[in-house]
C-alpha cells in the first residue's frame, strides 16, 4: 500500500491553498524541530493491554543503550526540543530510567512520562514531586476495576490507584490521569473527573486508535456514534479543564472546534522515536509505511526530522481528497491518518469515525484484504496470557444512532449526502448551511 | 492584559526557553507548560531585547518596530506578559 | 488553545491586517502518548 504517495486520487476537487502566513500553514510545512516528540524507551511491559499502541510486551534486544539514549538527549537539547513524552512499553522498567530522566532535565529537556504506575513507590513519588521539569501521566482506562482491568489486565486498576495515592501523598499536584476513551468507559466520564479531582490531578482523555494491538480490538472498543456525540458534548462542557492531546479534532464537526491545534501533526510537529531508535511519523503509526529513518544512521535524529523523504512528503499540502468538499474540513481535516491507515481506509478520505457517517460507510465497503499487516509485534508470547483477537470478520456497527440523539445536521441522516468524489460544489449537497 | 505600558521594564521569565523558527519563534514555559508562537522575527527581536535593562518602548525600538506598528507589537507583548512568558518589572521597583 | 486576540472561527482573510503576532497553546495540544 502506498497510502501517502503524492496524491494518487485526482478525482476530487482540491481544497484552496491555505494562507501561508497562518500558523497552521507553518505547521503543515513542518518545523525545524518537533514540538511534541514521543520517545518510547522500551517495548518491555509488565502488562499486556489489549489496545496497546505499540504491541508491547517483550524487550527488544536491539533497544538503545544508556549511552545512545544520552546522545539522543544531547541532540534534542541542541535542537531545543523543549520536552519529550516518554512512553513504551512501560518505560520505568528500564533499569536506567531515572538516570535518563535526570539526564534529560539536567539538559533542558523536560520530561512527561506515561506509566501504568508499577514503579511509583512513595520514595519515587517524593523525588518526582521535587522536580519542576518532570510531569507524570498515569494510565487508567476504567473508573472502576472491572472496566479498567478488562482492557489493561488484572490488578492494573489497583496498581494505578496506588501510584496516584503515592503521588498525591508526596504533594505532586496536577499529575495527569490518562484515559483512552472506549465504548466501555464513555459512561464513566464523570467518575473519571471525580477521581482526578480527588487526587488533585488533571484528567486527560484521548482517542482510541486502531494502532498496534488496538487494531484487534478497535471494532469492539471504539465509541459508538452516539457515544462520540456524548463525548463531544462532555468535552465542550468541560472546556480546557480537561486535556485531550488534541486527539478528538475529528469530532469538531459536531459543532464548534475543540481547543487544540486541529491538525494531524504526523511528521510535521509530532513524531516518535521507538525503543530501537527508529523514527516514525507519529506514535500511533508504528508501521513500515510511516518509518522515516533511524537515529542510528549518520546525521542522527536531526537528519531524519529535517530530510527524510517521508516527512518531506507529509509536509506537502494535502488537498483533502474526498473530504475536500466537506464544510467541516477546516476543523476536522479528515481526521487521523493512523486511524484511516490501520482500518484500511484511504489516507486522503474521511476518518473511520467521521461524524457524518462516511467512515462507517467506507468500512462497510472495504475489501477483504484492506487491512494492513502489522509490521512489528513485541507482544508477550505466553505470560501474562492474553490472546490476541485475530483479525477475523469485522463486526460492523451500522447506523446505531439513537432516535433521540439528533444527527450532526440534517444530511447526516443520509451518510452519503454530499459525498460524491466528483462533486465540485463547495459545501454539502444537503443544501443547508452547516 | 492590555494594560502593559510602553514604559514598563520587562524580562523573559527565567523558566522560558526560546526557539527560533523560520516563521518567528516558539516560546516554551517550563512552569506553565504553555507554548507561545511568535509569528514574526521582529517580535522575536523585541522579546530578546526585553532583558530588564530597557523599557518596552526601547525594546521595540531596538527591534526596529516602525512607529505605526508599535501598538500592534505592544499588544502582542501584553499577551506574553499575560501568559507570564515575560515578566513586568516596573522601573520604580527595585530588583531583588 | 487560547487565542489571544485571534478568534479561531474568524475567516483568515478578514484578519490579514489585524492578524495577531502571538498564539498560545497548551503543550498537551498534540498527539503524543496515550
Ligand atoms: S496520525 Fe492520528 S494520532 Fe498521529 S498525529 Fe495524525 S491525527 Fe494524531
Ligand atoms: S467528511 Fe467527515 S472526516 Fe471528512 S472532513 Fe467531513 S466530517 Fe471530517
Amino acid at each position: 500500500m502506498t497510502l501517502v504517495a503524492p496524491s494518487p486520487v485526482q478525482t476530487s476537487p482540491v481544497a484552496p491553498a491555505r494562507t501561508s502566513s497562518t500558523l497552521m500553514g507553518h505547521f503543515e510545512a513542518g518545523l525545524d524541530a518537533p514540538i511534541c516528540l514521543t520517545w518510547e524507551l522500551t517495548y518491555a511491559c509488565n502488562l499486556s493491554c489489549s489496545h496497546c499502541l505499540s504491541s508491547s510486551g517483550r524487550r527488544d534486544p536491539r533497544e538503545l543503550t544508556t549511552e545512545e539514549c544520552k546522545a539522543v538527549i544531547d541532540e534534542l537539547q541542541r535542537m531545543q526540543v523543549f520536552y519529550v513524552n516518554i512512553g513504551g512499553g512501560e518505560p520505568t522498567v528500564r533499569s536506567d530510567f531515572w538516570e535518563l530522566v535526570d539526564y534529560a532535565t539536567d539538559h533542558q529537556v523536560g520530561v512527561k512520562f506515561s506509566t501504568n504506575g508499577i514503579k511509583l513507590t512513595p520514595e519515587i513519588a517524593q523525588r518526582l514531586a521535587a522536580s519542576d521539569y518532570v510531569d507524570v501521566q498515569i494510565s487508567l482506562d476504567g473508573a472502576t476495576a472491572e472496566v479498567n482491568d478488562h482492557v489493561r489486565g488484572p490488578g492494573s486498576y489497583d496498581t494505578a490507584m496506588r501510584a496516584m495515592q503515592n503521588l498525591a501523598d508526596a504533594g505532586f499536584r496536577g499529575f495527569k490521569i490518562s484515559v483512552v476513551c472506549t465504548r466501555e468507559n464513555i459512561p464513566q466520564l464523570d467518575e473519571f473527573k471525580a477521581i482526578a479531582d480527588r487526587f488533585d490531578a488533571q484528567l486527560r482523555l484521548t482517542r482510541l486508535r486502531p494502532s498496534g494491538r488496538g487494531a484487534d480490538v478497535w471494532d469492539d472498543l471504539h465509541p459508538l456514534p452516539e457515544q462520540q456525540r456524548e463525548l463531544y458534548d462532555w468535552l465542550v462542557a468541560h472546556g480546557e479543564g480537561v486535556l485531550t492531546g488534541d486527539s478528538f479534532f475529528h469530532l469538531s464537526a459536531f459543532g464548534s472546534a475543540l481547543p487544540g491545534l486541529n491538525l494531524c501533526g504526523a511528521g510535521r510537529v509530532v513524531c516518535l522515536i521507538d525503543p530501537i531508535g527508529d523514527v516514525y511519523a507519529c506514535p500511533f503509526a508504528i508501521h513500515d509505511e510511516f518509518l522515516a529513518g533511524s537515529i542510528r544512521e549518520p546525521g542522527g535524529f536531526e537528519a531524519v526530522w529535517r530530510e527524510s523523504e517521508l516527512f518531506q512528503r507529509l509536509r506537502e499540502p494535502t488537498g483533502g481528497g474526498a473530504c475536500a468538499s466537506c464544510s467541516f474540513y477546516d476543523s476536522c481535516r479528515g481526521g487521523c491518518m493512523a486511524a484511516k491507515f490501520f482500518t484500511g481506509l484511504p489516507i486522503d478520505g474521511p476518518d473511520p469515525e467521521c461524524v457524518r457517517g462516511f467512515g462507517e460507510q467506507l468500512l462497510a465497503e472495504r475489501a477483504e484484504d484492506a487491512l494492513p499487516k502489522p509490521s512489528g509485534d513485541h507482544s508477550h508470547r505466553t505470560s501474562p496470557p492474553r490472546p490476541r483477537g485475530g483479525a477475523g470478520p469485522v463486526p460492523l456497527t451500522l447506523s446505531v444512532r439513537r432516535p433521540d440523539a439528533p444527527p450532526a445536521h440534517a444530511c447526516a441522516e443520509s451518510p452519503l449526502a454530499g459525498f460524491s468524489p466528483t462533486t465540485t460544489a463547495a459545501g454539502c449537497a444537503c443544501g443547508t448551511d452547516h | 492584559m492590555d494594560s502593559i505600558r510602553l514604559d514598563a521594564t520587562l524580562t523573559v521569565h527565567p523558566r522560558v526557553s526560546i526557539r527560533p523558527e523560520p516563521f518567528g519563534a516558539l516560546l516554551y514555559h517550563f512552569g506553565t507548560r504553555q507554548l507561545s508562537f511568535l509569528k514574526d522575527r521582529v517580535l522575536l527581536d523585541a522579546v530578546r531585547a526585553c532583558d530588564g535593562t530597557r523599557t518596552l518602548a526601547q525594546a521595540l525600538a531596538e527591534a526596529a518596530v516602525p512607529d505605526a506598528q508599535v501598538e500592534r507589537y505592544r499588544r502582542a507583548v501584553a499577551t506574553l506578559v499575560h501568559s507570564t512568558m515575560l515578566e513586568s518589572r516596573p522601573a520604580n521597583e527595585v530588583a531583588a | 488553545m487560547s487565542h489571544a486576540d485571534n478568534r479561531p472561527e474568524a475567516p483568515i482573510d478578514e484578519l490579514v491586517d489585524e492578524e495577531s503576532l502571538v498564539e498560545e497553546v497548551s503543550i498537551d495540544g498534540m498527539c503524543g502518548v496515550y
